[in-house]
């Protein structure tokens, strides 16, 4: 980069912490000493803004999958992982376990759960990469992309109608287009309480049990990627998809699997957000794909530890800017600073400058 | 790839467009019945298209969200205007004037609420009808905004069952000229048969201090109606005494508020009060609220008339036991003497529970068909007139009239609370 090029950067990025800073509330004397008064509020903050960041980490994984493999941003990902949220919760309500019902009675509900949302969401996220993205791989960039926000819109109409199933499913409520509730069925045990350690922060089973699923999909992943033969053909399709073809590589089968997992991934998030913020809504993967896609892009996107470092980034950054900023700005601070982040590091935090392709 | 040169793949693709077609069509098909359950199939009141002439024929529309969540409301609303027809038999002045019924969506399933462009449409196809009279609706504030100008400009009154943003009608409550740009020909046209926000947010501030409710967190949904009525409770708070330790708005679309709540719970309050709708995520709120470890018997949420509904009990589950609302009205239960009739009726007819609405929609209705048998003839300026001069309007809702700025001089809202998973009412309440 050209020394002018980083000023101008310098100069943009101070203008916009200038132009934000005082509307939002930016006081640098009062946050220090807010912090100084209360540490123990900003690490509560920073434990919520983590498992947030966690939750968004695993929406994430799907767009960089598939981005990582045919360069595709998947619009629909966002409302894929929705309808895995609503397939999680007519699974919840066939089995008419209360909400707050004791661990063993829910267990089975939700492995159930977990089975049915993931199989369909991968069934689905297959059934749209073969009818709406392949015949528009060899088209023009833009194509697939229009298709794929063609997809996001099916999925959201889907989402409607199966809100007002209240016939099959009682526990859609009265209103189709209104939020739904989630039964809490995750044990919710104080960690710290039960060591024995006096604080006031909070850190429950249920956030824990958050962290860990989401490490745990992060790790799969990555061996997946890197140590198996499908993997290493996913790598290969991602390098040069004709190169991979004449190694006897099948790439449509590859790019099905991607798809596959991705779909599988979607479905495991909507259970686990639903058990984790209780709410399910037709509405609620526009939001948290925007979130998720940001988090990708921030992390490198393409790459699977980078949409963790993303995810926790955006959670972190949300958390702290709801406790010491302001609510309403909170989105603001969030794009202002991936703005600047990607100024600096277009490739995203842990992605490779990729070479242009001519 | 393959190119789809072969017949093969070809034919397989468009068996699927055509299964993705049928599918499309009947998603489609769906949304458009939840629009049209309630309405044109069942619709004109007693007015069989007879040979009549248009000069004894008037039309009265309604013009409400009969798409997307607020269905539930403006079903009853509806319902509240035919009983008003039924019961006259649809005519005035000894059975020389009929009136039609026709009911107008103003929302639209893309926007699965009002749509400005729909409301607007609606209007003008209102004033270009010569035999619509009176409008009845809206049922949001924003899109009574809208409205009331263009009506304004015809003539045809219009008188709103639902809408309660202060601003509509009093000046020095809204902002800036309003309400004096809603009204360009310099008449009022607009008048409601529901208290203002005004009285609601100062009713909710004084009910919060007589439940002994002393530090208030105030989050609001960043709209027109939601910001309004949590400044109102925050002044009156203020007033009144109340410690208000924060207000600020929220992302309506975001997934969770949980930091937002850890930060409310460091600040220690009795009470969250959130100035909005459910549709803006209320439920979520209640959720986190209770998920950071604000307990019930510690902090309460209390929030208007806009998550006085079923709605918000489906969303918030079990955490929604015990959350407060305020009204702007009583709840047909809770009506005396001919609304108590009237709530008798309506169980009878419509087999269902009235919702909050359904007394305002047949009081409006039965204000506006007054005023066409007082006047007795197809003149929109004479009705318009006739309405906004109600005095001692003996309805459902008491005895009442409307003041100078077409504002209903009954002030008597009620506070309800979740019991069982279903709202119950608590008290009434008075804004002063």
């Amino acid at each position: 980069m050209k020394q002018w090029q980083s000023i101008l950067l310098y100069c943009g990025a101070a203008y916009l912490i200038l132009l934000l800073g005082p509307i939002a509330g930016l006081d640098i004397p009062r946050i220090v000493g807010e912090i100084a008064k209360s540490p123990e509020v900003l690490i509560q903050q920073l434990l919520v803004g983590l498992v947030n960041g966690a939750i968004i980490a695993i929406i994430a994984l799907g767009y960089t999958l598939v981005y990582g493999i045919i360069e595709l941003i998947n619009f629909a990902h966002g409302d894929l992982y929705m309808l895995g949220a609503f397939a999680s919760l007519s699974m919840v309500g066939m089995f008419n376990v209360q909400d707050g019902s004791p661990l063993q009675a829910g267990l089975l509900p939700m492995l159930a759960a977990l089975v049915v949302s993931s199989v369909f969401c991968a069934g689905l996220n297959m059934l749209a990469e073969r009818y709406a993205y392949r015949p528009l791989r060899n088209a023009p960039r833009l194509a697939p992309l229009i298709s794929a926000i063609g997809v996001s819109f099916i999925f959201i109409n889907v989402g409607l109608f199966w809100g007002g199933l209240r016939i099959l499913f009682p526990i859609m409520g009265a209103n189709a287009a209104a939020p739904k509730s989630f039964p809490d069925l995750l044990p919710r045990i104080d960690i710290l309480k039960a060591l024995g350690i006096q604080t006031s922060i909070t850190f429950t089973t249920k956030d824990l049990i958050v962290l860990v699923v989401a490490i745990v999909l992060m790790v799969g992943l990555n061996l997946f990627v890197n140590y198996t033969k499908p993997g290493k053909a996913m790598r290969a399709t991602a390098q040069n998809r004709d190169a991979a073809r004449i190694m006897g590589i099948n790439v449509n089968q590859i790019i099905a699997l991607t798809f596959l997992i991705g779909g599988a991934l979607a479905g495991a998030a909507g259970l686990l957000v639903g058990l984790y913020n209780n709410t399910v809504v037709f509405t609620m993967g526009f939001t948290a794909g925007l979130r998720a896609f940001t988090a990708a892009v921030l992390g490198g996107i393409g790459n699977i530890v980078g949409a963790m470092l993303g995810g926790v980034l955006i959670g972190v950054l949300s958390a702290l800017s709801d406790q010491y900023l302001s609510s309403r700005w909170t989105n603001a601070w969030v794009f202002a600073v991936l703005v600047i982040i990607l100024a600096f590091r277009p490739g995203g935090l842990l992605g490779e400058n990729v070479q242009e392709k001519v | 790839m393959s190119s789809p040169g072969s017949s093969g793949p070809l034919n397989r693709r468009s068996l699927i467009a055509l299964t993705l077609t049928t599918l499309a069509i009947g998603v489609l098909a769906s949304a458009c019945q939840e629009t049209t359950s309630s309405g044109p199939g069942s619709s004109p009141t007693g007015s069989a298209p007879t040979s009549t002439t248009a000069g004894n024929t008037v039309k009265i529309v309604s013009s409400l969200p009969m798409t997307g969540s607020s269905l539930g409301q403006t079903q009853t609303i509806v319902n509240g205007i035919k009983q008003v027809l039924e019961e006259t038999n649809a005519t005035v002045c000894d059975g020389k004037l009929k009136i039609e019924f026709e009911i107008m969506d103003d929302a639209t399933a893309a926007a699965g609420k009002w749509d400005p462009a729909q409301v607007t449409s609606n209007a003008n196809k209102a004033v270009s009808d010569s035999s619509v009279v009176a409008v009845i609706g809206t049922f949001n504030s924003g899109a009574a905004k809208l409205a009331i100008p263009i009506l304004n400009s015809a003539n045809v009154v219009m008188v709103s069952p639902a809408n309660t943003y202060p601003g509509l009608t009093k000046p020095g409550k809204g902002e800036g000229k309003e309400p004096d740009v809603y009204y360009p020909n310099g008449k009022r046209n607009y008048t409601r048969v529901v208290p203002a926000d005004d009285l609601q947010g100062a009713a909710g501030a004084n009910w919060a201090k007589s439940l002994g409710l002393k530090r208030v967190f105030i989050l609001d949904d960043q709209e027109l109606y939601g910001k309004g009525i949590a400044d109102i409770f925050e002044q009156t708070g203020k007033k009144i005494g109340l410690e208000i330790l924060g207000h600020e708005g929220i992302d309506a679309k975001a997934s969770d508020y949980k930091a937002l709540m850890t930060k409310i719970k460091a600040l220690n309050p009795d009470l969250i009060y959130f100035g909005g709708i459910t549709q803006n995520n209320a439920g979520q709120l209640v959720k986190d609220m209770r998920n950071v470890g604000m307990t019930p018997d510690q902090v309460k949420f209390m929030g208007p008339d806009g998550i006085f509904e079923q709605a918000l009990i489906d969303a918030a589950g079990k955490d929604a036991e015990g959350v407060l609302a305020t009204f702007g009205g009583v709840p047909g239960s809770q009506l005396q003497g001919a609304g108590k009739t009237w709530y008798e009726n309506y169980k009878k007819k419509f087999n269902a529970e009235p919702e909050a609405y359904a007394a305002y929609g047949y009081e409006a209705a039965s204000v506006v068909v007054k005023a066409i048998g007082n006047v007795c003839k197809n003149d929109r300026a004479a009705i318009r007139d006739a309405v906004l001069a109600t005095k001692d309007f003996d309805g459902v809702l008491g005895k009442w009239s409307f003041d100078q700025y077409g504002d209903t001089t009954l002030s008597t809202l009620s506070g309800n609370m979740v019991k069982n998973g279903k709202y119950e009412f608590s008290q009434l309440l008075k804004a002063e």
